[in-house]
């Protein structure tokens, strides 16, 4: 190949590489830049078909955003999902770290087969078990409770967390432990006070997780909450905001953005540990 | 950690005695630390997913207290609806299509995101946004893209002039449209796990290999299909299998652009068992719609766990 050749062959693949990268990311990331310019626009502007959509004919408002927070639930439904996270967090990490430590040690069939239990049991997905908890949440006296969000939550918070802190705890050597347990600590004991701390970055990605999923929840939601000002943001948007009233749109585009773009940008930051608590150590 | 485990490890000094010998004997240690979570998951999963099977053979209604063994009933009854068919064969058409498109298009992104480049931080966070973001939140955002009057796609498509003046699709509002609106956006939501997942298994190949290949003369494509492309089936299948289950068992997307309609046409089986189970009270005809989706899941599962035992990561 000439020097003239190679060098065009390059610039063609930059090209390529740079227009594939546009694709994606403008099917990709749209919806969001969409929302940000329709939170701010006026609604007069957002109702004139004459005019050019992507751009601000009118002024940029806050008015949008100043009906989402004062005449809306909105602050509530954010208060509740920080709450409802709050205490999932809570939960999950109490039976979900023990849990993952223990089969991060455990040797032999049982620990193992478990191990591949509890993956499994986050494979059945809400939409099988929404119709018996409808009856079981009636029963226990938990409707239009954020309780019962709570309750049900580490149903899937628990498996994954247990999964991904697994994965933590194998990669710490068992020898630390050891040489701590001849220091007088009992395995219990190294664990709390060895183990434990080591994995800080471990416990803080399920945290992450755990609270974003609780986060996304909608399902259970929707079906056990009924008065709105139970309601979380995730399910509050949706059915309370939109009522085939485009009037909503400015404000529930501002809604929208609010909720997921702050946990968006966090959750960036430990994708990779997301990965591996997917593939189940599948790379290194 | 809770209080009782401080309370404990408070205790681990007092000499030896029975908490000393119990901590340090993994054979009670083990069990004893699984235990609240695998109860949990027992009382939490397993319970209401065997009252679901319950169910699915009795009479039950939300608001009824009594509840009579029936039989197959309910499966007869659902057998006979055409809706239940009419929603099982969406949802079968919804995952094959967007899990062939997210493989395409997360094996093309995940090679283009492969490389270094500037600015690559940034255009991960963006490419992650959808997956990341609330779905019932994002879908709102389709919903409004694909509203009836203010569709941003159509007046972009009248203003390059792919739509004519007279065109001017409804989105959510046509049967045919609307399916493909919900596949768009399933694909939308999915494509950067899949992506991301691929992409760990690209950087996992050493570069030593394509290097050697290329030595050899391979160029670029028959390095991706004989090289790459074996070397992360692995994974990519983990990618496709979260991928069914996520888009078999979804309920959002459906509900919050079309909640089944026009006239029940993109129902699928996830929203058809909500209408029926809790909108219309039928919690037993509910269950046993979802029961429909088990099958898929046992299938996922079983490919997961013959996976696990040939490569030893589960």
């Amino acid at each position: 190949m000439t020097p003239f050749s190679a060098r065009a062959g390059k610039a063609a693949q930059a090209t390529g590489h740079a227009a594939i990268l546009v694709f994606f990311v403008t099917f990709l990331a749209f919806p969001f830049a969409w929302m940000v310019i329709t939170t701010f626009k006026t609604t007069q502007d957002l109702h004139n078909v004459a005019n050019n959509p992507y751009l601000f004919n009118d002024p940029p408002t806050l008015d949008h955003l100043r009906t989402l927070f004062a005449d809306t639930a909105f602050v509530q439904w954010l208060a509740n999902t920080a709450m409802v996270g709050a205490a999932v967090v809570i939960i999950t990490l109490a039976l979900a770290i023990p849990a993952g430590y223990a089969l991060s040690r455990m040797t032999g069939a049982l620990g193992q087969s478990l191990g591949v239990g509890i993956f499994l049991t986050y494979l059945v997905p809400p939409t099988i078990l929404f119709i018996p908890f409808a009856r079981i949440i009636a029963a226990l006296g938990l409707q239009d409770s954020l309780w019962s969000l709570v309750l049900v939550y580490p149903s899937f918070t628990v498996p994954f967390s247990i999964w991904l802190l697994m994965g933590f705890f194998k990669a710490i050597p068992r020898d630390i432990e050891d040489a701590a347990m001849i220091d007088g600590l009992s395995r219990f004991g190294a664990f709390l006070r060895v183990v434990m701390p080591i994995s800080l970055a471990g416990i803080l990605t399920s945290i992450i997780f755990t609270f974003t999923l609780v986060t996304q929840e909608f399902v259970y939601g929707v079906i056990f909450i009924t008065a709105s000002s139970n309601y979380t943001v995730s399910v509050g948007v949706p059915t309370f905001l939109v009522r085939g009233d485009v009037y909503f749109s400015g404000s529930m585009m501002g809604a929208c953005l609010i909720a997921s773009v702050p946990i968006a940008i966090i959750y960036n930051f430990f994708v990779d540990r997301f990965v591996a608590g997917f593939t189940g150590g599948a790379v290194k | 950690m809770t209080s009782e485990a401080a309370a404990l490890a408070g205790k681990e000094h007092s000499g030896p005695g029975f908490w000393s010998s119990f901590a340090d004997n993994e054979r009670w240690l083990w069990p004893a630390m699984l235990a609240p979570a695998v109860l949990y998951i027992v009382l939490l999963v397993g319970f209401p997913f065997f009252l679901s099977i319950y169910y699915s053979f009795t009479d039950v209604t939300v608001g009824g207290r009594d509840l009579h063994f029936v039989g197959l009933q309910n499966f007869n009854r659902i057998l006979e609806s055409s809706t239940f068919w009419l929603a099982l064969k969406n949802t079968i058409i919804l995952t094959v299509i967007s899990q062939v498109c997210i493989l395409v298009m997360a094996s093309i992104l995940a090679q283009a995101l492969s490389v270094n480049f500037r600015g690559k931080w940034l255009v991960r966070l963006l490419i992650l946004l959808p997956w990341v973001a609330p779905i019932a939140l994002g879908s709102i955002g389709w919903l409004w893209i694909f509203d009836s009057i203010y569709s941003v796609i159509n007046w972009t498509g009248r203003a390059i002039g792919i739509l004519g003046p007279n065109d001017w699709p409804i989105w959510l509002g046509q049967p045919n449209l609307a399916m493909a609106s919900i596949i768009i956006v399933q694909i939308w939501r999915i494509l950067p796990l899949a992506t991301v997942i691929i992409l760990a298994g690209l950087t996992s190949i050493p570069q030593d290999l394509h290097d050697a290949a290329a030595v050899d003369g391979a160029g670029p494509f028959r390095r991706y299909f004989q090289i790459t492309a074996p070397l992360i089936r692995p994974i990519t299948l983990v990618a496709v299998l979260f991928g069914i289950i996520f888009t078999f068992t979804d309920l959002i997307v459906v509900f919050v652009l079309t909640r089944g309609g026009p006239y029940d046409q993109t129902q699928v089986l996830a929203t058809w068992a909500y209408f029926t189970g809790i909108q219309g009270g039928d919690l037993a005809g509910g269950a046993a719609i979802s029961l429909f989706l088990f099958p898929v899941l046992v299938a996922v599962a079983i490919i997961f766990l013959r996976f696990a035992r040939r490569t030893e990561v589960l």
